[in-house]
């Protein structure tokens, strides 16, 4: 187990074959000479090499199915095995976009009710499937914002205000839109700066990107007047929706003044991770932004035997972000979620998620100093690091993989110094819970007892901490492994 | 079905240890007028009923048998071999996430590394990402690449016209935040090589083909390398990798970015989307890549292992100044491509290409002796590798309904509503999975509907 696996250039060997195919059943063209190479470089191995690597991968491979996975901001919750047998029916799965629309109403039909009932959850007056993943959702919301003002001949609005607190994406989106991020400092209730926001409104500002619940876990206590403030000066109010899972059925973003807002379909609504994607990220806007929304979007008509579902570009729109409808398989998956759940279920789910959350702040703040303490919401966050000991919050992140957990966000949100950011989710019941408070407890203990244990962590897993100056200076990017030709 | 695990007991045991009486008290700090809105959504399901019901749904879709349909346009039929759901079933997998703690991670970074590797050697290129969303955000990407290469000195891309349309619109969605503006060729269906030259001038950041093309023709790409590269631009292209298992990868023809959608490798269609945006480079733009890349390493023993490196590119350390906002991306497809093509291996990958290739090359000379038909008439002499050109002899939609309705086959995609002088005529797509038999049967209906 502890030793290094074999890549699969080093497994490789020539004249091995993993898949049989059928022998051609048409007659011989000739080959065009000009365009053809020599050896594309794939190594060579049987299926069981195959399988048996990629087994072994998996077991050096730590997920929510693993264990618990407290990772603050990404909502690593249970994904239900049926939607992974619902999005593989071949119905779905199997279907081309670009077929005609009238044999592909399924599809339509599926993903026009859950742009339906994302609008209904997030109180929006329209949604697009198009974009693919969270960041790509804050790309084209600050696009229409964009287009919003230039239509209005608005052509100063160049600003958007990001408190300090903000995910990363949100000042990368900025720039990639062509805006300019200032940033908002937060005031000493973890909440954005109000003041910040007064003296930052003025005719240059094109928006502010708001994530409520922000992402210390609480609740913006001041939304309703900086919603009011940035609209009073022309500005619009982009949410960050990556925190959606503590207000499900709670609070609509619609109602409280956002005028656009990203799902992570990959979050609030359970569709695997998959070590690192893909997701889906639809855009929900307000009735002002409505004609803006990429495309394209599935609109219903009325016929005879029920509706008829097509594509269609909405009239404004700012254009494609991604190639045909959007990340249809994620949809198949978030639908079936929504339909597993009703009304009642979803705000359920969000309310347990804030109840778990409050339940490990308890249970931790008088071993981990919790800056920023009120009633949290799906999340919260801790100073990590143990006084008097020299041990770091990475420390106790590593610690926490030889007991068989996956450490909470670490060093995020940037306004907290040594941030240990705990997202428990809903699907985590109680011994779970308190078998994590026992951990960082007994990490505490052993900090003080015996730091250069926990410095030296972890040491039950497949590798010890990597060396990643290494990695960066050396970048050792692909298998250098020669192959022996054929 | 709920997955909430909490008893009653547990609940109120927790809401004691919080300090409050009931859950709805952990919300006071949501303004009261829009606390607890009432949902309109349709009631719950049980797990027994929800497949029901979603089974009628994904059966209210023709999904056709694979070697019935011929639409292709950059999403294609091909073979999946069960090396490829099986690895990807595993929770171990695909219920983590991007590898922030890689000692329990060591799994997905190994197999993105050997991801990265088998695209590196695959398009010919020196480094490649651990993916993007798919091909055409990775197009998309490497237009953003050029531009901050020139510094944001230069504002021009110049795009042929056979790159694929939606593609050509995601970039022009993606450059609506800069100064720059997409220089398309004449819209004449074809990627005349020298109108595409006389399009580059100092202002031009990046050219870009897509080989083979949007209609399945290789471009001549003669010394396009060199042309852009001359006027100080870079040289981008997008391709199917699929042919890459047999023909001329872009790292030969000079290449300075790949950018390619790798639904093709192990990828179900799924009516378009999830896929994988493949980004593949030469070295001296590393540091300007967008996405994750995984680097080898040493743990503290001296083990190799692995790590997600050059994070100084990526928006949680640079923020504003990111080479891109891409966080999530598409890790799993990039796991699927990756057992595709070790399942596939060198010759695998090659019979497969050989396959797409004898396949349309029969279809094409059948559909080529019908009575009204032509093939390939934009470029009648430019070899091609598994998509052709057909015209008609009535519009495309027509005979794709009739297609459909009469034999229980998907026709090609309609050219004419992006090309306007290629009005009746249909793209048609032949992979490894279309039989003789049902290439015959394409061939004997196409006969039927047009007398």
């Amino acid at each position: 187990m502890r030793d290094a696996i074999q890549t699969v250039y080093e497994l490789s060997v020539s004249g091995r074959a993993g898949v049989d195919l059928p022998a051609s059943d048409v007659p011989p063209t000739d080959l065009p000479a000009d365009e053809m190479r020599a050896d594309c470089g794939l190594p060579e191995l049987s299926q069981l090499d195959v399988v048996r690597h990629y087994l072994a991968l998996s077991q050096r491979n730590f997920g929510v199915d693993s264990g618990f996975y407290p990772l603050g901001s990404c909502t690593m919750k249970f994904n239900p095995k049926v939607n992974e047998t619902i999005a593989r029916l071949a119905g779905f799965s199997d279907t081309h976009p670009l077929q005609p629309p009238e044999t592909v109403q399924g599809n339509l039909a599926l993903t026009f009710e859950l742009q339906q009932w994302l609008a209904e959850i997030g109180g929006f007056a329209g949604v697009s499937m198009q974009p693919s993943a969270g960041a790509h959702g804050e790309f084209a919301g600050l696009l229409m914002m964009r287009a919003y003002h230039r239509e209005r001949g608005d052509l100063k609005r160049t600003r958007i205000l990001i408190p300090d607190s903000a995910h990363g994406t949100n000042p990368a989106s900025t720039t990639m839109a062509g805006f300019t991020a200032v940033e908002l400092p937060s005031d000493e209730r973890g909440n954005i700066d109000l003041e910040a926001v007064r003296v930052a409104c003025n005719d240059t500002l094109a928006g502010i990107m708001i994530t409520n619940p922000n992402t210390l876990g609480l609740f913006e206590e001041h939304i309703g007047e900086v919603v009011e403030l940035v609209h009073a000066c022309g500005g619009l109010v982009y949410g960050d929706g990556a925190n959606m899972n503590a207000v499900v059925g709670i609070a609509r973003p619609g109602d409280l003044g956002f005028d656009v807002m990203h799902y992570n379909l990959h979050k609030t609504f359970s569709t695997p991770h998959g070590g690192g994607g893909p997701g889906s990220g639809p855009v929900g806007v307000s009735a002002r932004l409505k004609d803006f929304l990429p495309g394209p979007v599935v609109e219903a008509a009325p016929d005879s035997d029920g509706p008829r579902y097509r594509l269609a570009m909405p009239v404004k729109s700012i254009g494609r972000v991604a190639p045909f409808v959007g990340n249809f398989g994620m949809f198949v998956r978030a639908y079936a979620y929504i339909r597993q759940h009703g009304a009642p279920g979803l705000r359920a789910n969000s309310e347990h998620a804030v109840l778990n959350a409050n339940y490990l702040r308890v249970k931790l703040r008088d071993t981990f100093k919790v800056p920023f303490e009120r009633i949290n919401m799906h999340e919260f966050v801790c100073r990590g690091a143990i006084d008097g000991t020299g041990v770091r919050a990475l420390d106790v992140s590593k610690r926490l993989l030889d007991y068989g957990f996956h450490p909470p966000t670490n060093y995020f949100p940037l306004i907290v110094p040594e941030a240990l950011m705990i997202e428990p989710t809903e699907t985590e019941a109680k011994p779970t819970l308190d078998a994590f408070v026992d951990a960082m407890k007994a990490i505490a203990k052993e900090a003080h007892s015996d730091p250069a244990q926990v410095k030296a962590a972890p040491r039950r897993t497949p590798v010890r901490r990597l060396d990643e100056v290494k990695a960066a200076r050396e970048l050792v990017l692909s298998d250098r492994t020669k192959i022996a030709a054929d | 079905m709920s997955y909430v695990p909490h008893t009653e007991r547990e609940r109120r045991d927790m809401l004691a240890a919080i300090g409050v009486a009931r859950i709805e008290d952990l919300f006071a700090d949501v303004p009261a007028q829009v606390r607890f809105p009432e949902l309109n959504l349709p009631p719950a399901l049980a797990e027994p009923d929800l497949v029901r019901e979603m089974q009628a749904q994904a059966a209210r879709n023709f999904s056709v048998d694979p070697a019935l349909s011929f639409l292709g346009a950059g999403v294609y039929h091909h073979f999946r071999p069960a090396t490829v759901d099986y690895v990807l079933s595993r929770g171990e997998f695909y219920t983590s996430y991007t590898q922030y703690q890689p000692e329990v991670s060591q799994g997905m970074l190994q197999a993105l590394f050997e991801y990265q590797s088998m695209i590196c050697r695959l398009t010919g290129m020196e480094v490649a990402s651990a993916s993007h969303y798919n091909g055409a955000t990775a197009m998309a990407e490497a237009v953003l690449l050029a531009l901050n290469a020139a510094s944001g000195k230069r504002s021009k891309v110049v795009i042929s016209p056979a790159v694929h349309p939606q593609y050509r619109e995601v970039v022009k969605t993606y450059l609506r935040g800069t100064r720059a503006a997409i220089v398309v060729g004449d819209e004449d269906g074809t990627a005349d090589t020298a109108q595409l030259k006389s399009l580059i001038d100092q202002d031009t950041a990046a050219l870009l083909i897509q080989n083979p093309n949007f209609f399945g023709q290789w471009e001549s790409i003669e010394d396009l390398a060199d042309e852009v590269h001359r006027a100080g631009g870079l040289f981008i292209v997008v391709t199917d990798p699929i042919s890459l298992g047999l023909f001329r990868p872009p790292g030969d023809y000079g290449a300075d970015v790949v950018a390619a959608d790798g639904q093709s490798l192990g990828i179900p269609p799924s009516f378009g989307g999830p896929h994988l945006g493949i980004f593949a480079s030469r070295m001296a733009h590393v540091r300007q890549i967008s996405g994750h890349l995984v680097g080898e390493t040493i743990d503290a023993d001296g083990r190799r292992g692995y790590v997600l490196t050059l994070a100084t590119r990526e928006q949680h350390i640079r923020r504003a100044k990111a080479t891109s906002n891409i966080c999530t991306n598409s890790a799993l497809c990039a796991l699927a491509a990756a057992v595709y093509l070790a399942t596939m291996g060198k010759r695998g990958l090659r019979q497969v290409a050989e396959l797409c290739f004898q396949k349309s090359h029969y279809a094409a000379a059948e559909i080529g002796k019908l009575k009204g038909f032509a093939i390939n008439p934009q470029a009648p002499t430019r070899p091609f590798f598994k998509e052709f050109v057909v015209r008609l002899p009535a519009p495309a939609a027509e005979i794709n309904t009739r297609l459909c309705d009469q034999f229980g086959i998907i026709g090609g995609y309609d050219l004419g509503g992006e090309y306007p002088h290629l009005k009746d005529h249909m793209l048609i797509a032949v992979t490894e999975l279309n039989t003789r038999e049902s290439i015959d049967r394409l061939v004997m209906a196409l006969r039927k509907v047009a007398a």
